[in-house]
């Protein structure tokens, strides 16, 4: 059972991880050799005090590198956390030191594992609102970025399920 | 003849150690997984009683002769709750009138902060037959109880929290009766047929 549900939620993060690379309105930023894929933040329901934001990152250069805050004045503040599941329970833990990034390596932030959490957003955003926010990384420094507000991404696995279009 | 001793001490010793692994394994599948432990009334669907977001107490009598949906969550919870209600507008929707055979029901494990009031303003982003039920801490703890669901309170840096909970969707049929977990990872295909059944049941 444990191991079944291992898989399917494997299969699923992969084809999350596929869509949204292949949304079409990806965006992207760089700062030095660190390069910010898509920043985009899920639709939250009215009044939720938390939006969770997702985004790639890749190292181009010699030397690792650190995601180790952000800010926006669209938020309370930003957190870093690691989300899993186990067993059928739901776990979320702070990232105290950050997302570090090997040089050449790519990390990517996406539902069910990494992800940024914006603490009580100013207002409710729309779809295709773009919060603008700005990212620390131990040596890139601060890089602006603008996370677009998407529908939730979790449904569209499950349409591409439905099509029997399974990716390996 | 030492030889021989020491063929009977590994022997032993290795059914020591798979009855050990039995035990255990067996302890671990009994908590994470009670659909498959549950295959009658006991363990899944008892006795519990909360109050909704419009204010009105609801309790496991009043749902007696219909099936219904229960799942474990909190408003700050950024990706699974409200991804898994989302999907739930969704389902329902797709069903139409048969989602007015079945309740559905979202505990909050965080009545702390998950008050009546944002429950009242985060239920309207949801199909509006979705029913969110918070309790006194003990009232909380006896539904968790009801569906052998598991919540932690767990402190994050600067005085915050979280919550560890259960993610799964509860089905109870009409009778009562546990009628397995929706799985939001599962294909929306097989989560409709499960509704389904769960309408005819």
């Amino acid at each position: 059972m444990s191991c079944f549900n291992k898989v399917a939620i494997a299969l699923g993060l992969a084809s999350i991880t596929i869509l949204s690379s292949s949304a079409a309105s990806a965006h992207d930023f760089s700062a030095g050799d660190i390069r910010i894929g898509h920043p985009w933040s899920r639709i939250a329901p009215a009044a939720a005090p938390v939006m969770g934001a997702y985004l790639t990152l890749t190292n181009a250069g010699p030397e690792a590198d650190t995601l180790v805050g952000g800010s926006t004045p669209l938020a309370e503040r930003i957190e870093i956390h690691q989300m899993s599941i186990e067993g059928g329970v739901a776990r979320m833990r702070s990232l105290p030191d950050g997302i570090e990034i090997a040089p050449g390596a790519s990390v990517d932030l996406a539902p069910g594992g990494a992800h940024l959490m914006f603490i009580k957003p100013a207002r409710p955003f729309a779809e295709g609102d773009r919060i603008e926010a700005t990212l620390e990384f131990a040596r890139a420094g601060s890089v602006r970025v603008e996370f677009v507000v998407q529908r939730n991404a979790a449904k569209e696995p499950d349409r591409a399920d439905d099509h029997g279009g399974h990716t390996p | 003849m030492n030889r021989v001793r020491l063929f009977r001490i590994c022997v032993w010793g290795v059914v020591i150690v798979l009855a050990g692994f039995l035990l255990v394994s067996t302890q671990l599948s009994e908590q994470q997984a009670p659909a498959e432990a549950s295959t009658g009334t006991a363990r899944v669907g008892g006795p519990f009683s909360l109050t909704s977001h419009e204010g009105e107490r609801l309790d496991n009598r009043s749902l007696a002769g219909r099936p219904y949906l229960v799942f474990f969550g909190f408003t700050h919870c950024p990706e699974i709750c409200p991804t898994t209600l989302f999907e739930l507008t969704d389902l329902m929707s797709e069903l139409g009138a048969d989602a007015d055979k079945f309740e559905v029901l979202f505990i909050t494990v965080d009545s702390e902060r998950d008050t009546q009031e944002l429950l009242a303003s985060y239920m309207t982003s949801f199909d509006s037959r979705i029913t969110a039920l918070r309790g006194s801490s003990e009232e909380t703890e006896t539904a968790l109880k009801a569906f052998s669901a598991y919540a932690k309170k767990v402190p994050l840096e600067g005085g915050q929290y979280t919550m560890d909970h259960t993610t799964g969707v509860y089905l109870i049929k009409g009778d009562g009766s546990f009628g397995g977990i929706l799985d939001m990872h599962e294909p929306r295909e097989t989560r409709l047929q499960k509704l389904r059944r769960l309408v005819s049941s």
